[in-house]
């Protein structure tokens, strides 16, 4: 029997995607072996199945799904890679589970540089190697140039969730304290500051970040004490307190002066006629913590690199309304809407 | 943050407030108008309603140019973009604000027109420079602030022979709408015009300066304070206000000395008045026909003219009977008097202009103070 015919070794230096990597045959397979199993080596992808079995441990499951159009791909903390397994690492940790696998599904565009999806899937195995989460099991899909600009990622995640812990947004109560784990609109001012016509010259950088050891260090301090977490992604923290707002029929007052924005997010925010309150964050959790425990659920956050800047920012109020209110440094009161329309579009 | 904070400190702030406070006359309201959106929208992010005493009363005015242009020049706007050869060049905050039947550029673009959003007249040349084969178009809205910019985009295109530029003009005055709104059709019914003096525009101001509100000031006996952006300019041109009124002085006056004098900026001006002329009317959401209230390109610029251009047909179009927002802006009612506000009118779907962009009355309070209607009520 003859050996595997002779193949040219993939130039990921110069080399680009075509129709054929995408196509089922032995362009995909060396483009799969050759690159994504190459970033994101383990044993489930190295047995080359078209599906991953893998042992969960006691507790119950947690699953979650989710899509990366980011533009532009690369951004100043990140790409669109690093952004798929932070954000779905942090979809599974927010309800307080520890993230285990993950899968990611890429649709790329004819044309797309090898050198620029390395870099890409690179950056993916690294952030899931730091958060001990494995990709287990992908797909990838070639389209004709200008049909997916560049590139858009899919993934999948699977944690497990300890027994007795289930945290929802209905379970607020007044008198709850209201947690963030750091400064606001990182993400969102970061990828602002690279759109094609709007670029300008700012050290800002996403805060892009899996947050379950986080979690896990205030699941430990406060338990059940936490009645919800979230983390604020698109619309920012405005979208979501008032996403728990509306579902545990309460209201929020929150402190201005409280709210940690950075001083370059806030003057970024402030050149476009932007609210920072509604600027996306990716590397940062809103938690609504009972107020008995709010101080220890506090610092256990900032012992942790990702919640150093951890604030109280307001409390949990009766509101048949559902009002997030705020009381500004200024000395007056407003609401903190939803967004309405689109603020910016693709971003992550 | 350098050079905003300064005129956001809580302290002057309250300093100021004791100061109007302690200069109002308890016995009677003063009812001001702040004209620019700018303004509408710092009262309502920093809650300056709760600063200011009791009986000083704003009243946001109709300075948002995304609020009052008026659903027939959207439609317009869709129709030129629907034809295949025109891309169309829209600032972000035009794409929701809704034409007749509920369609907007939004919408046409979801539909299949190429419309673009940009942040800059100049991001529209270079879309030009890139696709010579296009026809594309500027829509250009705005007060005197905005038009300069367009002078210079079309000014560029000329230097650069580009043969595929044109603007949508839709540029509109300050002067002429403050004008309409002293001289409602109230007036002349023997109604009243509840607005004891305006604080004046701030980024207009800094173009035109504060001489063309001389006449307003004069003809109507109205105070008028030019007031900046930021909340303490707001609370400093309010006590001037409440000066100029306990005095009986109808004078114009510049707190906003820092950026605006009285002659404004003589090379903007001319730009504009090189390459524009005054239309005899030009609709506003709200406020209906206004006569010399907007601007339109010279013959001398006709190539230019994106009306002349494509043959573009003024269509007039109707605004809701029930929508008060005439009323809302010329201080008669207030956003929670119509019944549209909150029910069928919301930012999501603006039926009338004031609830268009976040800057307009209407949007403003359901944005940002809609839980005092509540207290109200309990109270």
């Amino acid at each position: 029997m003859r050996a595997m015919a002779y193949q040219r070794k993939l130039d990921i230096k110069n080399g680009r995607v075509d129709l054929s990597h995408g196509a089922g045959g032995r362009a995909m397979a060396q483009l799969i072996s050759g690159l994504f199993h190459e970033a994101f080596g383990n044993e489930w992808l190295a047995r080359g199945n078209d599906q991953a079995a893998f042992d969960v441990g006691a507790g119950r499951m947690v699953m979650t799904t989710d899509g990366y159009v980011v533009s532009p791909l690369f951004f100043p903390g990140g790409n669109i890679g690093s952004l798929a397994v932070h954000g779905t690492i942090n979809d599974v940790a927010m309800g307080g589970a520890r993230p285990l696998y993950l899968s990611a599904s890429f649709i790329i565009e004819e044309g797309f540089r090898f050198s620029d999806l390395k870099t890409i899937a690179d950056s993916m195995g690294e952030a899931a190697r730091a958060a001990g989460v494995y990709i287990i099991t992908g797909d990838t899909k070639v389209v004709e140039r200008g049909k997916a600009d560049g590139m858009f990622i899919s993934t999948t995640g699977v944690g497990v969730l300890a027994d007795g812990l289930d945290l929802s947004a209905e379970k607020a109560r007044v008198g709850d304290r209201v947690l963030v784990s750091g400064s606001l609109g990182d993400h969102g001012a970061a990828i602002m500051s690279r759109r094609q016509n709007l670029a300008f010259e700012t050290e800002i950088v996403s805060d892009s970040a899996a947050l379950h050891h986080l979690v896990a260090l205030m699941v430990a301090a406060g338990g059940s004490s936490i009645r919800v977490m979230r983390d604020p992604t698109r619309g920012g923290l405005a979208a979501t307190l008032n996403e728990i707002a509306h579902q545990s029929g309460l209201g929020f007052r929150l402190q201005e002066k409280a709210i940690p924005v950075k001083p370059a997010v806030a003057a970024a925010c402030e050149l476009l006629g932007l609210d920072p309150l509604h600027v996306a964050n990716e590397g940062k959790l809103v938690a609504i913590v009972a107020p008995d425990m709010a101080d220890a659920v506090l610092a256990a956050m900032r012992a942790h690199p990702l919640g150093c800047d951890a604030a109280d920012i307001g409390e949990a109020v009766a509101d048949n309304h559902r009002f997030v209110q705020i009381s500004t440094s200024f000395g007056g009161g407003r609401i903190v809407d939803w967004l309405w329309g689109e603020q910016l579009p693709r971003i992550c | 943050m350098k050079y905003a904070d300064e005129f956001r400190d809580k302290t002057i702030a309250q300093g100021l407030a004791r100061a109007i406070g302690a200069e109002a006359e308890s016995q009677r309201e003063y009812r001001f108008m702040e004209f620019c959106g700018g303004h509408t929208h710092a009262i309502s992010r920093y809650g300056l309603e709760d600063i200011l005493p009791a009986n000083v009363c704003m009243i946001h005015g109709p300075g948002c140019p995304v609020c009052v242009l008026p659903a027939s020049r959207i439609d317009m706007a869709i129709r030129l973009a629907e034809r295949p050869e025109v891309t169309l060049c829209v600032y972000g905050d035009l794409m929701r604000v809704p034409g007749s039947q509920g369609k907007s550029l939004l919408s046409a673009k979801a539909y299949g027109a190429d419309i673009r959003m940009v942040y800059s007249t100049l991001d529209a040349i270079r879309i030009a420079e890139q696709a010579p084969n296009r026809e594309v178009v500027f829509f250009a809205i705005g007060f005197e602030t905005t038009t300069p910019p367009t002078a210079v985009m079309i000014r560029l295109a000329e230097k650069k022979w580009l043969k595929n530029v044109s603007v949508f003009c839709n540029h509109v005055l300050t002067p002429a709408a403050m004008h309409n709104i002293l001289e409602g059709p109230d007036i002349h019914n023997g109604g009243r015009i509840e607005i004891d003096g305006f604080v004046g525009p701030a980024h207009v101001s800094t173009i035109i300066g504060t001489k063309p509100y001389e006449v307003l000031a004069e003809q109507f006996d109205k105070p008028i304070v030019i007031g900046g952006f930021e909340p303490l300019d707001m609370m400093q041109a309010i006590l001037m206000l409440v000066r100029q009124v306990n005095e009986g002085r109808y004078e114009v006056e510049n707190q906003y000395s820092r950026a605006v004098t009285r002659k404004g900026n003589r090379r903007a001006q001319e730009e504009v008045s090189d390459i524009f002329e005054l239309r005899d009317h030009f609709e506003w959401r709200g406020l209906g026909l206004v006569p010399h209230s907007g601007l339109k390109l010279k013959q001398a610029y006709a190539q230019f003219d994106a009306e002349m251009r494509f043959a573009m047909h003024e269509v007039r179009v109707a605004d809701n009977p029930a929508c008060e927002c005439g009323a809302i802006l010329r201080g008669l009612k207030r956003p929670v008097d119509c019944k549209l506000f909150g029910t069928i009118c919301t930012p999501e779907i603006p039926i009338g202009s004031c609830m268009v962009s976040s800057e307009g009355a209407c949007a403003a309070h359901w944005t940002y103070g809609r839980f005092r209607d509540h207290q109200l009520r309990r109270a």
